[in-house]
């Protein structure tokens, strides 16, 4: 039995976000994070392994630096690491992503008993649907929003979050299930696992090794291959032009309200 | 004729998934449907909605005429009386596949979020998460970049065409992006909640409305994920998506929670609206997590929105900045919130707010 956990880097865009004349991201201006979904991922892989002692491999998409996060992740207690990395793959949007993923997935092999989770959404993209995306590729159902999972045999139930509520679903292995940061508190790294993570089973899965995946269709993959495609991007401009009121009393008070009514906003 | 996305001229009208939870049409189709027809006209083509269920009331079917559509398409089958993502891709994406839309839109929820990017791979297509603005008239669309942006439009080249233009944020709001599908059909894209406004109903619309009932090949074997039980929320979640105006509440409230959280409540009742968190306040436990508005959160813009205590962290302006008008309250004049917003009281919450709820009353009693 295996868990093999879908996981991105992205840049943290609590910290400084820097964006070039162009109006796109300046990636390398920014720090890079695990995206917060998906070490929620990793770590219901992990409970995962705790109980049934199955192993669990990190599977990550991105730019050959991505290695430091898929060793940290390794150092959390992952057993194997595989980093999808190729020009070839660059500017993929979700359809050519999952597609690329769902590949190297597959490569990997996914048995009757195993479990693929990802994170619900990146917060660089927030689009929540390379998840989804890799399920139908590799023909699984899926359980998205995940907010508390327990295994029985090859029997998941899922609780589902909704907008006013949730859904309890259950589900037989192999199946695929994205995961909300507040399903669990991510683990630590452990002092064995820093010292192991660079001896533990790491691979770079390039274009050479997926290009003749059954799942691979060259046409759809990179920038050029996208079905979608940026037409235009911009920063919205900054706000500003905003008004300070002079003092904090009942006379501020009604200033504001009359401006407020004189305004039509009340 | 069998079913190639490529085939870009095979495909027209344009529709908009209709979602239904316990029998109930929800808003979002509203919302959908009176974008839709905006699009459609600009198209010159129909706009057709699209109701997965079983047994919706047709009364309510007919009702989504007086929001736009010309035509529904009535999927009735009782495995598609609760939301699976198997049974709802299935019907979708066969009726994708038969009748070709050009178009199809999808409301940014939960299960919209589950079921768009499943039926858009299985149909070999492009997806767009999240957006906040849609265009096919070009000009429309150079409009709508000077209106927000800071893009030299008139010397700027734009091929003519319909394609649909998607616009969407990224990055938590520091981006925004429009994003095009030109090669594959349809152009699907899901939209947020609360974004599109609602046309006013339109009763000839309603009467006028077609309704084609379509045959659904589904079997329960087709279901993989088994639903054990759909549970509402025991206590009333706050809606911040459809609320018109909020009162958030952050980490100045700290000296006496409870009581910061009345006088924002006190302040929310006097506007007729809900209060919201910030992730500082929500953290702290002070208030439930569905108050929370941000990145993690939720992203809002009620015509009003009232920052109390907050100091404005990146995240919770990336979900709040888009809010009509903004006014802060902070006891710190350089906090990052007063940035965005449209009026700015220094001062102590606890203080200012209940004074402001009571100006506030006096105005609107006098009206």
């Amino acid at each position: 039995m295996k868990a093999i956990v879908c996981v991105k880097q992205v840049p943290d865009t609590s910290g400084v976000v820097a964006v070039k004349e162009d109006g796109t991201m300046d990636r390398s201006k920014m720090a890079t994070i695990t995206n917060h979904d998906d070490l929620a991922a990793v770590e219901a892989a992990l409970e995962l392994k705790d109980d049934t002692g199955c192993e669990v491999i990190v599977v990550s998409m991105g730019p050959p630096p991505a290695e430091g996060m898929l060793r940290e992740l390794l150092a959390m207690g992952a057993d194997k690491a595989v980093l999808v990395s190729a020009r070839e793959f660059g500017g993929s949007d979700t359809y050519a992503t999952s597609q690329i993923l769902a590949a190297a997935v597959n490569k990997i092999g996914v048995d009757d008993d195993d479990v693929v989770f990802c994170g619900r959404q990146a917060i660089d993209g927030d689009t929540a649907q390379v998840g989804p995306q890799i399920a139908e590729k590799l023909n699984l159902p899926q359980i998205t929003y995940a907010a508390d999972i327990k295994k029985d045999g090859n029997k998941i139930t899922v609780k589902r979050l909704l907008e006013d509520g949730h859904m309890m679903l259950t589900v037989e292995t192999p199946c695929l299930i994205t995961c909300v940061q507040e399903l669990n508190k991510p683990r630590y790294m452990t002092l064995d696992g820093i010292t192991s993570c660079y001896s533990k089973p790491y691979e770079v899965f390039d274009f050479e090794t997926l290009k003749n995946e059954p799942l691979i269709d060259p046409d759809t993959i990179g920038l050029q291959g996208s079905p979608t495609n940026v037409y235009k991007s911009f920063s919205p401009p900054p706000k500003g032009g905003g008004i300070m009121l002079e003092g904090n009393d009942q006379k501020t008070c009604d200033q504001l309200a009359n401006m407020l009514n004189e305004k039509h906003i009340i | 004729m069998a079913f190639d996305s490529r085939d870009t001229a095979a495909f027209s009208g344009i529709w908009v998934f209709c979602e239904q939870r316990g029998g109930e049409i929800q808003t979002i189709s509203h919302q959908l449907l009176s974008e839709g027809r905006k699009l459609a006209n600009d198209l010159g083509t129909d706009l057709c909605g699209v109701v997965l269920g079983s047994g919706v009331d047709k009364d309510e079917i007919k009702k989504l005429g007086g929001y736009g559509a010309d035509k529904i398409y009535n999927l009735d089958h009782e495995l598609l009386k609760d939301y699976t993502t198997d049974g709802y891709a299935k019907a979708l994406c066969d009726l994708i596949e038969d009748k070709k839309p050009e178009v199809v839109l999808i409301g940014a929820t939960n299960i919209g979020r589950d079921l768009a990017p499943r039926c858009a791979a299985r149909t070999h297509t492009g997806l767009t998460a999240d957006c906040t603005h849609l265009d096919i008239d070009v000009e429309k669309y150079k409009a709508f970049l000077k209106s927000v942006s800071t893009l030299d439009v008139d010397n700027m080249e734009f091929e003519n065409n319909t394609n649909l233009k998607m616009t969407r944020p990224a990055f938590g709001g520091h981006l925004m992006a429009t994003i095009i599908c030109p090669r594959f059909r349809p152009q699907m894209s899901t939209v947020r909640p609360g974004v599109m406004e609602t046309q006013e109903f339109d009763q000839a619309g309603a009467d006028k409305v077609v309704i084609e009932d379509c045959a659904v090949a589904l079997a329960p074997e087709d279901i993989h994920v088994k639903i054990e039980s759909i549970e509402k929320a025991a206590r009333k979640l706050v809606d911040l998506i459809g609320a018109d105006v909020i009162v958030s509440v952050g980490r100045g409230i700290s000296k006496d929670p409870e009581k910061g959280k009345a006088i924002a409540q006190d302040l929310a009742d006097v506007l007729g609206g809900v209060v919201g968190a910030s992730r500082a306040a929500v953290d702290s436990g002070f208030i439930t997590q569905d108050h929370q508005v941000g990145q993690t959160g939720k992203t809002v813009h009620p015509s009003i929105y009232i920052a109390l205590g907050i100091s404005g962290a990146i995240q919770h302006k990336a979900g709040m900045q888009d809010s009509e008008c903004i006014i802060a309250v902070n006891k710190n004049p350089d906090a990052p919130i007063f940035d965005v917003a449209s009026y700015g009281i220094v001062g102590d919450l606890f203080q200012v707010a209940p004074m402001l709820t009571e100006s506030i009353k006096n105005i609107l009693d006098a009206k």
